[in-house]
């Protein structure tokens, strides 16, 4: 099997990587990087676990291959804290007591985060709406919601 | 890192071609252990099944031309096949002139999801159960392929020959869909039926659309397609000559809906019983043709 070299900026750092063409993004990301905040739930693109930022955009980290991420901007749950301060994302889910298990939570930060960076203050339906591919068996979603709503009315961070 | 019930991808070759003609050659001389690809979101899950096993991947999204989504007021909207789905939702054009089209993507899984999943990949897909595919197909929709021979369009209605299965031959590779500007007064819906109300397979979908034809009996011409219950998505004619022949009515929507579940062969499987298909399928199908007649007034 082909070995294919890529350059990619993971975590606002620049990363030079030879993947295997069959290597998923999440792959790359947990077993290369050691960043094993990005979690493997299905491995089929529904639990949303694996969410990370690519180019600016959530998605699926599982359902990416990472021979196509050459040239790609890649934030995991790691690089969504700057300079010691919490996103407020973090900050809000952790005062939203939306945390249980954790084993969704890096892709709920994620796709939160992703969601106020396309709309700083979405309504609870387009919240909920930006998380249904982000499973929690733990919570019941009440305070992951909560979270995001307190989020947005946090000072504004871009990631 | 993985176990049985999160299986690695199996082997192959990914390949990044650079040019359309270099694609298709590849795809043509690799007939049988080649397929293309653009977000992977239904590749990758049955390669990770077993149900796929080709030899190369060939990713076809960053060709020329596959990323362009463009709006022209007297032709219509061209979707590059490379398009993802939350681009579509996103476009004020396409909000405007096709809201049916949005309204089907959002239906899709999730938004994460969307980011990679995209129109001519839900239909080079051919499942019965592709959700945006009724929306293109009662739009008209008209795919632009490139294949050995130069490119060529075909209109999707003759487009699928059975689950998975279409008239593309080897070295085809859909470009792009277009979509002639729909009729000035126009209406159209889509009623998804899944155990969730967001992002899961459908168990049975309707898809209509109508405006006002003054040279039908009825002065209206209507459109129906059904997903998840037929070998091939489904556009009953049945339907739409009944209510192009008779004036439209509660009554006539009724029977249309009758004929819609008369011509229906769903199966029995995991989301649901073919007779709760063919049940579902006449209630939908009556509130979702309801629903664009009250709305054409």
């Amino acid at each position: 099997m082909a070995f294919h070299k890529i350059n990619v900026t993971v975590n606002h750092e620049p990363e030079q990587m030879v993947v295997p063409s069959n290597m998923t993004l999440m792959q790359m990301l947990r077993e290369s990087l050691a960043l094993t905040g990005t979690k493997n739930g299905c491995s089929a693109g529904e639990c949303g676990a694996c969410t990370v930022l690519l180019n600016g955009e959530p998605v699926n980290s599982c359902m990416v291959l990472a021979a196509e991420c050459d040239g790609a901007n890649i934030i995991t749950v790691e690089g969504l804290a700057r300079d010691k301060q919490l996103d407020p994302v973090q900050d809000a889910l952790i005062q939203a007591g939306g945390v249980q298990c954790g084993f969704c939570t890096p892709g709920i930060l994620i796709s939160s985060r992703a969601l106020l960076n396309r709309n700083p203050s979405p309504t609870e339906e387009e919240i909920r709406e930006a998380l249904v591919g982000n499973l929690c068996r733990c919570t019941g979603y009440v305070r992951i919601i909560e979270s995001v709503k307190k989020a947005a009315d946090m000072k504004p961070h871009q990631t | 890192m993985t176990s049985d019930t999160h299986p690695a991808l199996p082997e192959f070759e990914y390949v990044q071609p650079q040019t359309l003609n270099e694609a298709s050659e590849f795809l043509s001389n690799h007939a049988n252990e080649a397929r293309p690809f653009l977000g992977g979101t239904d590749v990758f899950v049955r390669m990770r099944d077993g149900f796929l096993s080709p030899k190369y991947l060939v990713d076809v999204k960053n060709l020329s031309g596959m990323s362009l989504l463009t709006f022209d007021p007297q032709s219509g909207l061209t979707v590059g096949a490379a398009v993802n789905m939350n681009r579509i939702i996103a476009s004020p054009e396409v909000q405007a002139h096709y809201p049916l089209l949005v309204k089907a993507c959002r239906s899709v899984a999730s938004y994460q999801l969307r980011t990679r999943a995209t129109i001519i990949g839900n239909i080079c897909n051919a499942s019965p159960a592709g959700d945006v595919i009724g929306a293109c197909l009662v739009l008209g929709g008209i795919l632009h392929i490139h294949g050995i021979n130069g490119s060529h369009e075909e209109n999707l209605s003759a487009f699928f020959l059975g689950p998975g299965k279409t008239t593309l031959e080897p070295g085809d590779i859909v470009t792009a869909i277009h979509f002639p500007l729909p009729p000035q007064k126009c209406s159209g819906t889509y009623i998804k039926l899944g155990r969730n109300q967001l992002s899961d397979l459908s168990i049975v979908g309707v898809t209509a659309f109508g405006y006002k034809e003054p040279t039908c009996a009825s002065g209206y011409r209507f459109r129906l397609a059904l997903a998840s219950v037929a070998p091939l998505p489904l556009m009953p004619t049945e339907v739409e000559t009944h209510l192009a022949e008779h004036p439209i009515s509660a009554e006539a929507i009724h029977e249309a809906a009758r004929l819609a579940s008369e011509a229906c062969t769903p199966i029995d499987d995991v989301r649901g019983s073919a007779r709760y298909r063919k049940e579902m399928v006449r209630n939908l199908s009556e509130k979702a043709l309801t629903e664009v007649w009250k709305k054409l007034g």
